[in-house]
């Protein structure tokens, strides 16, 4: 091969070689990118196809007839929104304070680690460990027996590491100047995250707290053992059917029943069910993001 | 400083100078509380499952390695896990052959390959797959994949290895792309400039510099996915079929760790010996999480010092 200049900037055999490897490269990964969207288009498109013959507002707003096997989900919807609040109010103020000591207050020692590591270890935690822990310490122990205050609380200690870490991000990407203006002018620590870094990060906060209210309301192992029953009489449309200290049902534990306990189901309830869980979830989620993209957009600096 | 000079100072009413100091405090005691919930779940945990282990029918060996499980058993009472435990690797290493390339692919393709408004909708997709609920993926393997598997593989049962390693798969995905990809981000875009400068494609540029600089970060992108894979409950407990033995093949059902405790836990009696093995196997589980969590944390932080 002469390497006269003309010939230098000529396609070799050598560079359409690589040029051809990076296409193969690429296109795999493409297809590896589509390949984990297209199950999911498929599987929600399948539910809501075989949920259709049932779904309907009647649905929502009845009971279940007839040993579970007709009718709506009315009681298990209004149970999940009831252990969903009361696990929000537990773990929001918990989980906040925790996001802003640790972002706020604390130094890079020792502590702080430990912290950390135990943040991390509370995410991991399998959800069934947080079944039996809820049995052991607030069903037992505290003796508030199978009660929705024992599945809330269980579920608030489950879902507290979503809130802090969003916490976290959201006061860490208030600028150090901000804080640093504030304190020159005489503020104390506590007055400048009430009025500058809060008010600057509350955004993200919310999306923290959204992001959770989805979790829980997913969730079934924890409260399967701690407050969740499978079936409880409940007048249709009645929005205070529980008291804190009974048993309740939830959306998760009732698809879970349908699913596998009940024989003879009619076979649209399962489905239908699981398409309201999912809807529910995922539109809690979409608002999430949608809080996010706004702020993003609205950033000043 | 006299006393006077000092009245001077405080501009503040006393109450709003205490009220923040009490403040401060329950923040700091409310950042403290993650430390003590988890010791707390070791605590509870282990507290019911303590009286089992001077029991005459319990012997640690055999709970950890012998697979006969007959915990109701009259006459001869066996709490071996060994079986669940295979289940449970077996069913979660299945999930990572799936997982590990398509979501180290598609971390790659994000942060490589593809433009801005994609990787937007690409990111927004994850997220909303992870935030499928468990049980709605059960439910999903129990009637949609349960039927394509007896379907093509003509197997006698949809629910076992294969259905559950494929729905774990699909769960743990999520957590794989999003942290590998934060690991590929972290690289700094000098080595990209410095490769792409000596004419490497894309393709060698990723091959040959990217993946060597980040494969700690990916590494814990795949810890954190076993974890959670070996943590999952509602899924594999529909998914996996309810057979306790070792498995021999793709088809067999098993049953795992988490899903025998949720399957049996309500009709152990309270305080009985079966409840408490129940818990003992919470710790476990709580120690094998434990262990992969702090060791994927120590694998990300190793990273970050380093640069």
């Amino acid at each position: 091969m002469n390497d006269t200049p003309q010939n230098l900037f000529v396609e070799t055999a050598f560079v359409r070689r690589k040029k051809r490897q990076e296409t193969v490269a690429k296109s795999i990964f493409l297809v590896m990118s589509i390949a984990m969207i297209i199950p999911l288009l498929l599987i929600v498109s399948y539910l809501v196809v075989k949920a259709y013959p049932s779904l309907s507002l009647e649905f929502l707003l009845d009971v279940p007839r007839k040993g579970m096997t007709e009718g709506g989900i009315w009681p298990a919807f209004i149970g999940t929104i009831y252990l969903v609040a009361l696990s929000l109010a537990v773990s929001a103020p918990i989980g906040v304070m925790a996001g802003i000591y640790l972002n706020e207050y604390a130094k890079d020692n020792w502590l702080n680690r430990i912290i950390n590591l135990a943040v991390i270890n509370l995410a991991g935690v399998p959800s069934i460990v947080h079944a039996l822990f809820g049995l052991g310490a607030f069903v037992y122990a505290a003796k508030f027996g199978c009660s929705i205050i024992s599945a809330s609380l269980t579920l608030a200690i489950m879902t507290l590491p979503v809130i802090i870490a969003s916490t976290r991000e959201a006061l860490a990407s208030v600028p150090m100047n901000f804080r640093e203006a504030c304190w020159n002018v005489g503020a104390t620590r506590w007055q400048t995250i009430r009025r500058i870094v809060l008010p600057n990060s509350i955004g993200g906060i919310l999306t923290g707290v959204i992001l959770q209210v989805s979790r829980s309301a997913g969730e079934t192992a924890p409260i399967m053992f701690t407050g969740a029953v499978f079936y409880k009489a409940v007048e249709r449309g009645d929005l205070f059917p529980y008291t804190l200290d009974g048993q309740c049902m939830a959306l998760s534990m009732h698809l879970y029943t349908l699913a596998t306990q009940v024989p003879n189901v009619s076979e649209s309830v399962p489905f239908a069910t699981a398409v309201v869980l999912l809807g529910t979830v995922l539109l809690v989620n979409a608002t999430a993001i949608i809080i996010r993209t706004l702020i993003r957009s609205k950033k000043k600096w | 400083m006299n006393q006077g000079e000092t009245k001077k100072l405080q501009s503040r009413p006393l109450w709003s100078i205490y009220g923040e100091k009490a403040l401060e405090i329950l923040i700091k005691v409310s950042g403290i509380s993650a430390i003590i919930f988890v010791f707390a779940i070791f605590f509870f945990i282990f507290r019911e499952a303590f009286p089992v282990l001077s029991s005459p029918n319990f012997h640690l060996k055999e709970f950890l390695f012998s697979s006969e499980w007959y915990p109701t058993s009259a006459v001869n009472v066996r709490y071996g896990t060994f079986a669940l435990t295979v289940g449970t690797f077996s069913v979660t290493a299945l999930a990572m052959v799936i997982a590990v390339p398509f979501g180290i692919g598609a971390a790659i393709f994000i942060s490589e390959f593809c433009g801005k408004r994609l990787k937007e909708t690409l990111k927004i997709t994850i997220e909303l797959l992870a935030a499928i609920p468990s049980v709605v993926w059960g439910f999903i393997g129990l009637t949609i994949m349960s039927k394509l598997i007896t379907q093509f593989t003509g197997a006698p049962v949809g629910v076992n290895v294969l259905n559950g390693g494929i729905i774990l798969a699909l769960m743990s995905l999520p957590i794989i792309v999003s942290i590998g990809e934060d690991a590929l981000k972290a690289v700094p875009d000098t080595y990209r400039e410095a490769s792409l400068a000596l004419g490497a494609t894309r393709w060698q540029m990723i091959r040959r510099v990217l993946l060597p600089a980040a494969k700690n970060g990916l590494l814990a992108a795949v810890l954190l996915g076993i974890g959670r894979a070996v943590g999952e409950t509602m899924a594999v407990l529909m998914a996996t079929g309810h057979a306790v033995h070792i498995p021999h093949g793709l088809l067999d059902s098993v049953r795992t760790l988490t899903a025998n405790i949720a399957a049996e836990l309500g009709e152990a009696p309270e305080r009985s010996e079966h409840y408490q093995v129940l818990f003992l196997t919470g710790v476990l589980l709580f120690c094998i999480t434990f262990v992969i969590n702090i060791t994927a944390d120590f694998v990300i932080r190793g990273i970050k010092r380093k640069q």
